[in-house]
């Protein structure tokens, strides 16, 4: 099937030639922290995490959030998800691609990453976020092209890749409990040790993932003659609203918890992040920017009549994913080091070439996913009907 | 009976991962038994079974007590001055007491107190957190209680930094070694990428000295002609001089409530008899 990626328009070898240039700029930076070290990048003694490892856990939400399709299709025999099924997991492979990108750019000494393997410590988080990270690329990769490739001879999917689907299904919230769980249990980071952050990680990454699903097929319609149907895009959209109102309702909890109690522990990371600490303000302008985009994607999303227009919704689901991207790429990691452990507040912003890693990073992502939905959308068009007979290319 | 080719490779290729599987197994089951060393140890090595330390701030007086003390330690470990706060590297230094302790300062305490410097450190805790969350094993604690640091197993992932509630740990951000003033050949330099704190001085333990830190703070209270503000013992040891020094002092310890169990002690109302 691989074959079709290689057969494409102007506009596809156009994105995929700005793609693989973003790639190389990214990798000459990258080249250039290989042999500086991290020091090239804005982290410090005191904010030893930031803008990779943010985009990490950001990522984890994207990558499970397959799941949100794949389940009501799988176990709930939801038709209007069988079209985009696939979509939802080649959107997981490249988001957890990326996932392990980030976290090998973020290593001091990436030579050495192996050692995981070699002196596997199960007490670590890190070994099991390993395991769970690695098993999820690989259900599905199975999955997705298993059931493509049937699509495309048009047969039913073979029995045996049944299994391997209820394990996908049932795989995905680990990716995000163990992701959180690497924050979750340290003590004396009062901002992460709060037994709401595997479930905070959850809501948000139902939102975020769906949001870039409903995002991505609308730009599939545009420029392919697949069409992922108006039904399965509009309950995305319900879906988006349900775990946007829950993702928001859980930062309302901890802020309820650190502020009310006024432990000052507690307090200060918001203080820090919301309005400023010791005169320190780096992120406060990103955190409202966070919030702004939270509030424009609720009022977008609960009015009925702008959620079922497909603008509206388009706005709405740019707005979930950015507003989401703020809090977890920049807030959730940085925000868990400042003040540090002496109550101190050292700041981080990241540097040019930590940047230009990132975009790196974020276009092999997008080069992997280009592909991986060039293929599924050609398929999609040489088969004409979906699995239920109805016609999924635009007429 | 004859095997085609075919067949050969399939049973060669079985038996070579099940032999490779089996050996990686049964080395993983025996790693746990064995003990690195070089060479026999050193009869004069000291030992013990939880190594600790007392800080007593009382004894340390001038900035030149804690200078002497700091300079020793990062002197004889080559810990580099980069002269800026961003790369900085350090394995003692000072802080005031409301950075100590956070949350334990209050605005009505003794004027010399709130102001004094207070030496931090790694506190080689006896539940260590960095230890749990490091994915390599190249940060773990010995039998003696010294929280350990395999600089040439560290992946640099800052895992134990971000689970470190102390702040203890450093990180190589760039190469050291241009920033290290006077290269003490006796002990090695790090590379970028690694993370690396106090190890106790196990490498002086193993010759029979005490750490840099406490001699430094020994030789300067010799020429004040007062008690030295570091003492280092056996915590196990009823009899040592530290637990001798617990039991008549009230002293505190860094974050306790978090349950690390830090082996490094703060008296600061001390006396004499100390």
């Amino acid at each position: 099937m691989l074959e079709t990626a290689l057969r494409g328009s102007r506009k596809y070898w156009g994105l995929i030639l700005f793609l693989l240039s973003l790639i190389g700029i990214g990798f000459i930076f990258y080249l250039q922290q290989f042999s500086y070290g991290l020091g090239i990048t804005g982290m410090s003694r005191d904010v030893s995490w930031a803008f990779y490892i943010g985009q990490f856990t950001f990522l984890v939400g994207v990558a499970a959030a397959a799941v949100m399709v794949v389940l009501p299709y799988y176990l709930h025999n939801y038709k209007k998800y069988g079209r985009i099924s696939v979509l939802a997991e080649f959107l997981a492979i490249p988001s957890v691609i990326m996932c392990m990108l980030f976290i090998f750019v973020d290593m001091g000494q990436p030579l050495r990453v192996l050692n995981v393997l070699l002196h596997p410590t199960p007490n670590s988080v890190m070994f099991f976020d390993m395991l769970v990270l690695s098993g999820y690329l690989l259900w599905n990769v199975l999955v997705g092209w298993t059931i493509l490739g049937a699509e495309r001879k048009g047969m039913p999917p073979p029995s045996w890749i049944k299994p391997f689907i209820y394990v996908a299904i049932a795989w995905a919230p680990s990716i995000h409990i163990v992701t959180a769980f690497l924050y979750a249990g340290l003590p004396g980071r009062h901002f992460w040790l709060t037994a709401i952050m595997a479930a905070r990680f959850l809501a948000s990454a139902f939102a975020s993932g769906p949001a870039l699903i409903i995002i991505l097929c609308l730009i599939v319609r545009k420029y392919t003659k697949f069409d992922p149907g108006r039904e399965a895009i509009q309950t995305l959209g319900k879906t988006i609203t349900y775990t946007m109102i829950i993702n928001v309702m859980f930062l309302g909890f901890e802020l309820f918890t650190a502020f009310y109690s006024t432990i000052p522990g507690h307090m200060h990371p918001f203080d820090y992040l919301y309005v400023g600490l010791d005169g320190y303000t780096k992120l406060v302008p990103m955190m409202w920017l966070s919030s702004i985009l939270a509030v424009i994607a609720l009022v977008l999303l609960l009015n009925p009549d702008w959620r079922k227009n497909e603008k509206t919704l388009a706005v709405a689901s740019v707005a979930v994913f950015f507003s989401l991207w703020i809090d977890k790429g920049f807030g959730l990691i940085i925000g868990g080091f400042i003040p540090n452990a002496f109550e101190k507040v050292f700041e981080y912003w990241p540097t040019i070439p930590e940047a230009f890693i990132t975009l790196g990073v974020w276009a092999v992502g997008f080069l992997i996913l280009t592909i991986l939905y060039k293929v599924a959308t050609t398929v999609k068009e040489e088969v004409v009907y979906d699995k239920y007979g109805e016609k999924q290319i635009k007429v | 009976m004859s095997i085609n080719r075919r067949q050969f490779l399939k049973i060669a290729s079985i038996s070579t991962i099940v032999g490779l599987g089996g050996a990686g197994a049964f080395d993983l089951l025996q790693r746990n038994w064995l003990e690195a060393a070089q060479f026999s140890p050193d009869p004069k090595a000291l030992t013990a079974k939880r190594w600790g330390m007392v800080v007593d701030v009382s004894k340390l007086k001038t900035e030149d007590d804690y200078k002497t003390i700091t300079d020793a330690c990062h002197r004889v470990h080559n810990v580099p001055d980069f002269g800026n706060p961003k790369d900085e590297i350090k394995w003692i230094w000072t802080e005031t007491y409301g950075h100590t302790f956070p949350g334990q300062e209050d605005e009505y305490m003794a004027e010399d107190i709130k102001h004094k410097p207070f030496l931090v450190l790694c506190n080689h805790c006896n539940n260590p957190p960095c230890v749990r969350v490091c994915p390599t094993k190249a940060t773990f604690k010995r039998k003696d209680g010294i929280v350990m640091m395999d600089m040439h197993r560290c992946i640099g992932c800052r895992f134990c930094m971000a689970g470190c509630p102390f702040g203890a740990r450093s990180f190589n951000w760039r190469d050291p070694r241009p920033f290290i003033k006077e290269e003490n050949k006796e002990f090695p330099t790090r590379m970028r990428g690694v993370v690396e704190k106090c190890t106790f001085c196990y490498e002086r333990l193993a010759k029979g000295l005490i750490p840099a830190c406490v001699e430094a703070s020994q030789e300067a209270a010799k020429k004040a002609g007062t008690k030295p503000g570091l003492v280092f013992g056996d915590l196990s040891d009823p009899d040592s001089e530290v637990r001798k020094i617990l039991s008549l002092h009230f002293s505190i310890r860094r974050k306790s409530e978090l349950g690390t169990q830090p082996s490094v002690y703060y008296i600061i109302g001390g006396n004499d008899h100390a």
